[in-house]
């Protein structure tokens, strides 16, 4: 038998304004409300029926990304409790859940320029008015989807496919220059 | 301080010194001054060529609309910029500006013979000269053309400076910064609307920047500009742009604005972006564009020296400096009677005020006289003198019967003109906004808008600054009103001495219609009113066809000071109303935009995502010459020592075949179709029928689009009774998932199925070959590798040196083959293990090329390259994977159109050349028969073709009319100069019993 390896996620180098994110459990659930209601009861999280908005408990989270499509998040150790879980909850529901963990990573953008570095090629509206706290949406970040989640006036989850990241990472950062560093952080 | 410089005055810091050369002179300006003003301090008048007759040209006006003054403004080779416009170029130390169109230099220049050949080049010229003889266009007169047109030269090297861009969202955008947009922003940020206020300038304020005499709320005007802006500026809600010019007006109110960020900069700090377009979405938004004066046409209007009376007013009142020591104003417009006041109090002569219109305003009249100032009533202008600046100017008297009469010559070193003021429409009607004719003012104003939009101010022909100020407040609000924001604010309250600004359009009175000087009316293009007069003669009579054919606002300042004048000459000639006669669309840039801030950051590496896979790095260390395939980099080949990619294609061929081969397959697109409608849904979208897939199996299934064509192929894996793994092509995997949502979502909503991109989740690992399974053993486990428990086509869970595993056996070398997929983090770590355990099998790394050889010699179709979107699975021997029995599929219907089953149809084959060593070309034609002449009967065409290193001659796939029909036939390739006799073959080349698959 040979010996285990490890896994080796991306590395992303931290900043002032970018935080890089550890590993996570993240399934990609659709079904209908019942199943919807039955997955959130048995994560322990409130029902998420609003359009584009992230419920939370913990460390678990639930992003609406669609009328039957949910983004699950949670610690990378949950992983086969959640599966357990949800499997026995969502039996007899019809319904999806793929394991994406790896499909994507995520960061943080923080402090008084997040908004602004999302916004050099991200063309939603990013005012507090306009994207609250936990408001969080599929978006595009230049040529790149990405998956936007505001978890603090100016804190920004943000997913984004493995192969996609070097890009994203590389224009946020050549657009972190624009800013004066004396400019907050 | 030169003689030009006033005393006292104008907004320039007189203890800031400027050095700055232009054409390679030194002189002096000050902060705040433009290249354009400070040149003029300097008593520099002559500043350009103009683009066809090479005349002599000086300023024209003090803002974006300047026609003439077009400089080269270099910081370095590579910092170079063409055609700026000296109005709107910042002074800073050290700015070097070149002038353009002059050779060997600007006062004596060669190219101005064409001035003396005028008579020549009439309206129309390149149409009627250029048509003969027909070779000549592209040897000789093209060259030439190209050679001698354009103003300035753009930049050679890459352009080293970064270019920003940013959305943003507002409820009011203002656009401009005059009394009405300062207005209109204060009142909309009062309701409480977030509001974006942009100007084109350095400075914001516009008209009132030389409006120094007008006093607002009991302020001087810079003072309660100065508070005005301080008070803007410390509101939350309210963003300040300066320097920002609004140049486009797209859908839904999206706007585009360009900023210059470091231009302005002596020493721009590094990494600060040269210009940042903002793309902004507003809620609503009030164009305070201003108006813009109308230069007079008459003969010898262009001088050097002639130039706009508001011009003149900016360049004293702002910047402190006199365009002239004797003034001569021509005023078609009581404004006009301003700048003659205001010079004459900053100490220029004014010779004469001569009025060209019947009915001057009796309060301008009057102001002039009591400063004693001359008015000539009833005036025309005949023409001008001077060789590089205005010397002198003609007068003529017309007589009540029309009659003209020649009268006094004025001496004077600067002619100020106005006709009038064209409000500023041009962001309206690029949104498509219907103009309104005022006859009265002889004007267009907006009318009904198509987008949220209204305009404010001088932009829709209010005149005086109490009724700008109101029009400005009443549009701040009601555009936040429109928002939802109630609020209240009233105008400043003003007290200015103004006069009308209007006047009418059109050329001045000349007598006969034989005046041999030239009366410009496009100062940029040289369009004179004579040339406007020709097209008229020659039958054009729609202001579109006359544009066109004398090229009459067609220059980069899009007509701004041009346009009303060439529509008013038109007018009078032809008799019609001026309305009649239209107008031409105005279209986005407003002014010139650099292609820099329109890429952005898209650029170099940064152009397109780069997408690289997991063992992405692994290959890089081994030597992998990589390709690109959509956006991800793939290894084409790993060659070793000196070989070159045919040998170490033949090599990875060869260890494929004799042992095993290691390859990167995580490209390939993966989808998870999972829910109890999932075979539904299978069954409905491939060729194939899935209904009698078992868990655990897998088959190769052909996706086709409506029209039967085939769209994409790949294996698809059934993991679970409602769960399907679906592999598509590398660069078909988006449009694949998005054709299978869009079926999902509109046409089959009652199935209960659900997709999800596993792309990236998976890293995939084919081991390929005889002794794939000895490599692969000791890593698994929780797998039987059995050819009897894990046949071809099969799949299983299991793990691999402890990573989760989904493991399948399937082949697209033709040998037995298995395909790893392990979370994406584990790919490396796997590969590596994989590649160490191999050692001792001889295994080989192979990349995307050898993969092509491989699947040849098996016959294995790519789909887009031996497809086109025109084959039919029949057309490529996949009829087996059709599902007879089905009662739909996607395509179906389109195949059983009678065109799809006749014969004829192209079928793939394959080709070897007689001689068995000619590589045939991808692409080349086939034909049936040798010796044909052009145009030949073309009956198919090569598709892939490669050197075999396993059968040791090179094989060709072909789509070839009645193919499968021709085989053993000898058919020919035709070359330039040559024929290749080939014969016709199965497209299976090697192992066609498929007995090494099932090893």
């Amino acid at each position: 038998m040979a010996d285990a390896v490890q896994a080796r996620p991306p590395r992303i180098e931290a900043s002032a304004w970018l935080q890089p994110l550890p590993a996570a459990t993240r399934l990609s659930f659709c079904g209908d409300e019942a199943a919807q209601n039955a997955a959130a009861i048995a994560l322990g999280l409130p029902s998420s029926r609003t359009p584009c908005r992230a419920v939370s408990t913990g460390a678990r989270a639930s992003l609406w990304l669609g009328p039957d499509e949910r983004l699950l998040l949670a610690p990378a150790a949950e992983q086969a409790t959640l599966l357990t879980i949800l499997g026995s909850a969502l039996a007899g529901h019809a319904h999806s859940l793929v394991d994406i963990s790896q499909r994507q990573l995520a960061f943080e953008l923080c402090g008084p320029n997040a908004a602004l570095l999302l916004n050099a090629q991200c063309p939603l509206d990013l005012s507090l008015a306009a994207f609250p706290l936990h408001m969080c949406t599929r978006s595009v970040y230049a040529k790149s989807e990405i998956v936007l989640w505001r978890t603090a006036a100016d804190r920004f989850h943000v997913e984004v496919w493995r192969s996609f990241s070097d890009y994203v990472l590389t224009l946020l950062r050549t657009v972190a220059r624009e800013f004066p560093p004396t400019h907050g952080h | 301080m030169t003689v030009w410089r006033a005393q006292r005055g104008g907004r320039v810091d007189r203890s800031r010194s400027i050095e700055f050369s232009f054409d390679g002179r030194r002189y002096r300006g000050l902060a705040g001054d433009t290249l354009a003003s400070a040149l003029l301090a300097n008593g520099v008048h002559l500043l350009g060529r103009s683009f066809k007759y090479h005349r002599p040209r000086g300023l024209l006006s003090a803002g974006s609309e300047e026609p003439n003054a077009l400089v080269t403004v270099a910081r370095d080779a590579a910092r170079s910029t063409p055609n700026l416009r000296a109005t709107q170029v910042e002074l800073y130390d050290g700015l070097r500006a070149h002038s353009q169109n002059r050779w060997p230099s600007l006062a004596c220049d060669f190219g101005s013979v064409s001035n003396w050949l005028a008579p020549l080049l009439p309206a129309g010229f390149y149409y009627k000269t250029f048509m003969w003889p027909r070779f000549a266009w592209h040897r000789w007169y093209e060259p030439r053309i190209r050679a001698a047109a354009g103003l300035g030269r753009a930049p050679i090297g890459a352009d080293p400076d970064g270019y920003a861009q940013r959305y943003a969202h507002c409820d009011v955008l203002v656009v401009g910064a005059g009394a009405a947009g300062l207005a209109a922003a204060a009142a909309a940020a009062r309701s409480g609307a977030r509001v974006i206020l942009c100007d084109e300038q350095a400075e914001l304020g516009g008209s009132l920047l030389h409006e120094p005499a007008a006093r607002i709320e009991g302020l001087d005007s810079a003072s309660w500009l100065k508070s005005a802006l301080a008070r803007l500026a410390a509101q939350a809600n309210v963003t300040v742009l300066p320097r920002t010019t609004a140049f486009g007006y797209f859908p839904h109110n999206m706007l585009g604005l360009c900023e210059r960020l470091s231009d302005h900069l002596a020493a721009p700090a590094a990494g600060l972006p040269r210009e940042r377009l903002w793309q902004v979405r507003a809620r609503e938004v009030v164009l305070a564009s201003g108006a813009i004066e109308r230069p007079l046409v008459f003969p010898g209007n262009d001088r050097p020296g002639v130039m706009l009376a508001s011009a003149a007013r900016a360049y004293l009142n702002r910047y402190g400096v006199r365009v002239g020591a004797s003034i001569v104003v021509l005023a078609g417009c009581d404004s006009a009677y301003a700048a003659a006041l205001d010079l004459q109090a900053g100490g220029a002569a004014v010779r004469a005020i001569a009025e060209v219109r019947a009915e001057p305003g009796a309060a301008a009249l009057a102001a002039a006289r009591s400063a004693g100032i001359r008015v000539i009533e009833g005036a025309t202008v005949l023409g001008t003198a001077g060789r590089l600046r205005v010397r002198n100017v003609t007068l003529g008297t017309g007589a009540p019967d029309g009659t003209i009469t020649l009268g006094e010559t004025l001496a004077c070193d600067a002619v100020l003109m106005s006709g009038g003021f064209t409000p500023s429409i041009h962001l309206h009607s690029q949104s498509r906004g219907k103009l309104l004719w005022r006859a009265e003012e002889r004007t267009f104003i907006p009318g009904a808008p198509a987008e949220r939009e209204r305009s404010a101010g001088a932009a829709r022909g209010v005149e005086g600054l109490a009724a700008v100020f109101e029009d400005g407040t009443s549009a701040g609000l009601a555009a936040a009103a429109a928002c939802g924001f109630k609020g209240e604010a009233t105008p400043p309250p003003v007290t200015a001495k103004e006069f009308s600004s209007r006047g009418a359009p059109g050329a001045l009175p000349q007598p006969g219609r034989a005046a041999p000087a030239k009366a410009f009316v496009d100062w940029q293009n040289d369009v004179t009113s004579r040339d406007i007069e020709l097209a008229m003669r020659e039958g054009f009579s729609s202001i579109e066809h006359i544009k066109r054919y004398t090229t009459t606002g067609m220059a980069t300042d899009q007509g701004k000071t041009s346009g009303m004048n060439a529509l008013g000459i038109v007018a009078d000639r032809s008799e019609r109303a001026l309305p009649d006669v239209g107008l031409t669309t105005f279209r986005m840039p407003y002014t010139p935009v650099s292609f820099g801030v329109l890429a952005g950051y898209d650029r170099g590496a940064q152009f397109d995502p780069v997408r690289r896979t997991p063992v992405h790095e692994w290959a890089r260390q081994h030597g992998a010459v990589f390709e690109d395939v959509g956006l991800w980099k793939r290894a084409r080949y790993f060659p070793r020592g000196a070989e070159d990619m045919h040998a170490a294609v033949a090599r990875e061929c060869r260890g494929v075949r004799s042992a095993c081969g290691l390859f990167d397959a995580s490209t390939l697109g993966k989808i998870e179709v999972v829910g109890p409608g999932a075979t539904d849904f299978m069954n409905r979208m491939y060729v194939n029928s899935w209904t009698s897939l078992a868990p655990g199996r897998a088959r190769y299934g052909v996706l086709l689009r409506d029209d039967g064509f085939i769209y994409d192929d790949g294996v698809v894996a059934r993991l679970a009774d409602d769960r399907y793994h679906v592999t598509t092509t590398t660069g078909g995997a988006a449009r694949v998932l998005q054709l299978m949502e869009d079926y999902r979502q509109s046409e089959w909503p009652d199935l209960k199925v659900w997709l999800t991109s596993t792309t990236e989740q998976w890293a995939v690992i084919a081991v390929q070959g005889p002794r794939a399974r000895e490599v692969i053993a000791p890593l698994v486990s929780g797998v039987d590798l059995s050819a009897g428990a894990l046949a071809h086509m099969s799949v299983a869970r299991g793990s691999i040196c402890g990573a989760p595993l989904l493991l399948f056996r399937v082949s697209f070398s033709g040998e037995l083959g298995f395909e790893i997929n392990v979370p994406a983090d584990y790919g490396t770590a796997v590969w590596e293990a994989v590649y160490a355990a191999g050692q001792a099998h001889g295994i080989t790394p192979y990349g995307t090329e050898a993969m092509h050889v491989l699947r040849a010699e098996k016959g294995f179709i790519i789909v887009g390259q031996d497809t086109d979107g025109t084959v039919t699975p029949d057309d490529v021997g996949l009829a087996w994977a059709i599902g007879k029995s089905k009662p739909d599929f996607l395509g179906k219907r389109s195949l059983a159109r009678p065109a799809m089953r006749a014969p004829g149809r192209k079928q793939l084959v394959g080709l070897l050349s007689i001689d068995r060593t000619t590589l045939l070309d991808e692409g080349a034609q086939v034909v049936a028969t040798a010796g044909q002449a052009a145009p030949m009967q073309i009956i198919g065409h090569v598709t892939s073709a490669y050197a075999s290193p396993t059968l040791g001659h090179p094989i060709a796939l072909a789509m070839v009319a009645d193919g499968r029909s021709r085989i053993g036939q000898t058919l020919f390739v035709p070359l330039p100069g040559d024929e290749i006799a080939v014969q016709v073959a199965s497209p299976v080349f090697y192992d066609r019993e498929g007995a090494r698959l099932n090893g």
